[in-house]
């Protein structure tokens, strides 16, 4: 299938997918210098999902997501800048410093936050898909989470309550395969995960993950019919993370020839072919793509690196509204 | 004219569905059935299925699309049955509700209120009888409330939906059918929830105690009084943030005190509350500060274990006697 969009588009769409690739490959190196801390959750291998899907999306709808969430953070419009700050835990950050690689939010974006308890999110989305049903707002409220979140009950729930009410949230499953360490046919009976979706009468579909331009076809028309009022919809991309789980996570569950049969599917490297197959990309404009989205990085790390921390004596702000005493 | 604690919370619900299109109540069996303990009863028809939104039985599922309906502009009143069917929603009311607005630097704050039955007294056995508060008290980011008169049942909801973050207000099952008349004028039941009330004034000693061991602890003070020992009564009405002044006032003045909590004493608000008077008032003390708390078991299906296992009248007034030295 020959590439559906502009150049100007679809260039843009191999761009967000290195910005994102290039601020982790930074980000695991700062990691292992001591300067980001906690847990570090990298997307790389599945930027696509996230690019394909974000791009596709209004300003206007809500975006929910999980752990793994720089990509859709980045992609969403929350500058890198304020992404970098927050892993070093500055109050420049995009959570001023109290959230964490897992846990970034941006108000402007309606970006609702990256939530590290497996499945958490999704009520949440419903929630919000259900404050714009009931003001009549033409928005979608997209919830991305992992193919381990389907074990959890709220996923069920959600799920139920979304079709039950015909609201329109949109179900984005990023199915890696692995649910950290556990591979889906090992925790599911029905590893057909449309089939759920289905068993909760809401149209499903599969698609590939590490094609963006699939995924951006997918959710442009998901997201239509939800705010044609059709009610939810849920899609399952097929992906693969390249990175371990985590930073801690030693990869004892797989084996590296797998990891290396995914890689030849890399949404970059195979997007780059079909762009410069379609005459839409030349060797030097993907150059320079790359050196922009390293102008970006270091850009972003210097902010970082110049960003302040948070007095302590700021320690019990934002735990209420009116700062109450405990 | 009278009416029942149940008739205040509804008043109280319809004024707030009435005043702003924003809220809306949401739970098991609070539209067609009107309520598990008949609160919003009629309000289906009035309000219509969109805002008194019978939701399936899925604690985790509704509790958490109140959090997200919340964060999106709404006003929502989530019920849950009873407080120990909200376990079943700990993750969305602990992990999301309470740390979104520190987690996301004060950019999102979450204005959800939820409503659930406690407590014991009914013969309802270890899986709707029991007292957990205090579970809930102990986490920064929500505000926890207890109306224990028919005046706080009607007056604590409004500022609980005008709050900008997370407030549970808990309603003992005891209490439903408690009367009283709070007269017609605003004024008589419009309240705070910051702080602690006085509904008895004395000076021998303190009686601490909230929710569905106030009627209680009154009638104990009663008899206290028909036995000439005046005590001090202090309902907490706000179980967080703690109102300490108004407890530490008391016991400056009176030098002894008493928690009475229907949880159970480990790990709970009486100890709490027992800590912070030996924090502020050690010296002002005549006396170690004692507890009437639940029997720690499971509530017994029987009648007479059940009663003997809850904090009962006759054995708070003993026990305030023995805190005096007096038999």
């Amino acid at each position: 299938m020959s590439i559906p969009y502009d150049k100007s588009f679809s260039v843009s769409l191999l761009s967000d997918m290195v910005r994102i690739r290039h601020m982790e490959e930074k980000a695991a190196e700062l990691y292992g210098q001591l300067k980001i801390r906690g847990f570090l959750h990298l997307y790389i291998g599945e930027e696509a999902v996230a690019t394909g899907a974000l791009r596709a999306l209004s300003p206007e709808d809500n975006i929910v997501t999980t752990y793994r969430d720089h990509g859709h953070a980045l992609v969403r419009g929350i500058p890198m800048n304020a992404i970098m700050a927050e892993l070093y835990g500055k109050q420049e950050g995009c959570s001023h410093g109290r959230g964490g690689s897992m846990h970034l939010f941006d108000e402007k974006t309606r970006f609702f936050g990256g939530y590290a308890i497996v499945g958490e999110g999704i009520p949440l989305a419903v929630g919000l898909a259900l404050a714009d049903k009931m003001r009549a707002r033409p928005r979608v409220s997209a919830c991305f989470f992992g193919e381990g979140a389907i074990a959890e009950g709220a996923f069920h729930e959600s799920m139920n309550l979304a079709a039950l009410w015909k609201l329109p949230v949109l179900f984005l499953c990023e199915n890696n395969f692995y649910a950290m360490g556990t591979a889906l046919e090992r925790s599911q009976s029905q590893t057909d995960l449309c089939a759920k979706a289905a068993s909760y009468n809401m149209p499903a579909v599969r698609v590939d993950g590490m094609d963006v331009i699939a995924v951006h076809e997918s959710v442009r028309q998901a997201a239509k019919q939800i705010r044609d009022g059709n009610g939810p919809r849920f899609i399952e991309f097929q992906t693969y993370r390249f990175r371990a789980h985590s930073m801690y996570d030693p990869e004892l569950y797989r084996m590296r020839s797998e990891v290396d049969e995914w890689k030849q599917r890399d949404p970059i490297q195979t997007f780059s072919v079909r762009l410069k197959a379609e005459e839409m990309l030349t060797d030097e404009e993907f150059a320079l793509i790359i050196a922009q989205a390293d102008r970006e990085v270091q850009q972003a790390i210097d902010y970082a690196e110049a960003g302040t921390w948070e007095p302590v004596a700021d320690l019990l702000k934002h735990v209420y509204t009116t700062e109450a005493k405990p | 004219m009278k009416i029942t604690y149940r008739e205040a919370m509804g008043q109280a619900l319809r004024e707030a569905l009435v005043a702003d299109a924003r809220v809306f109540l949401m739970g098991e069996d609070v539209g067609r059935y009107g309520g598990s303990y008949a609160v919003s009863k009629d309000f289906l028809a009035e309000f219509g299925p969109e805002r008194i939104r019978d939701a399936p039985l899925s604690e985790l599922g509704f509790v958490g699309a109140g959090v997200g309906a919340a964060l999106n502009g709404m006003r929502p009143i989530v019920e849950i049955m009873t407080i120990n069917f909200s376990l079943l929603a700990l993750d969305p009311i602990v992990n999301v509700a309470a740390t979104l607005r520190h987690m996301s630097g004060g950019q999102f704050n979450v204005p959800l209120v939820i409503r659930m039955a406690t407590g014991a007294g009914r013969q309802l056995g270890a899986q709707h009888s029991h007292s957990l508060e205090c579970w809930y008290a102990h986490i920064p980011g929500i505000r926890v409330l207890a109306p224990a008169t028919v005046a706080d049942a009607r007056g604590m909801l409004a500022p609980a939906l005008a709050d900008p973050d997370p407030v549970i207000i808990f309603e003992h099952a005891q209490l439903y059918n408690m009367e009283d008349d709070i007269g017609a004028d605003r004024a008589s039941w419009t309240c705070d929830i910051s702080s602690a009330a006085v509904r008895h004034t004395g000076s021998r000693l303190s009686l601490i105690t909230y929710g569905g061991s106030l009627p209680k602890v009154m009638q104990a003070a009663e008899s206290l009084a028909a036995d000439g020992i005046d005590a001090e009564v202090i309902d907490l009405r706000v179980l967080r943030p703690l109102d300490t002044e108004t407890i530490i006032a008391s016991v400056r003045k009176t030098h002894r005190a008493m928690v009475i909590d229907e949880g159970w004493k480990s790990g709970s608000l009486s100890a709490e509350i027992a800590a912070r008077i030996m924090e502020y008032a050690f010296y002002d003390l005549d006396a170690p500060v004692a507890r009437v708390c639940s029997a720690e078991v499971p509530m017994p299906y029987a009648k007479h274990l059940e009663d003997a296992a809850l904090p009962q009248a006759p054995v708070i007034a003993v026990a305030a006697k023995q805190l005096l030295g007096e038999k």
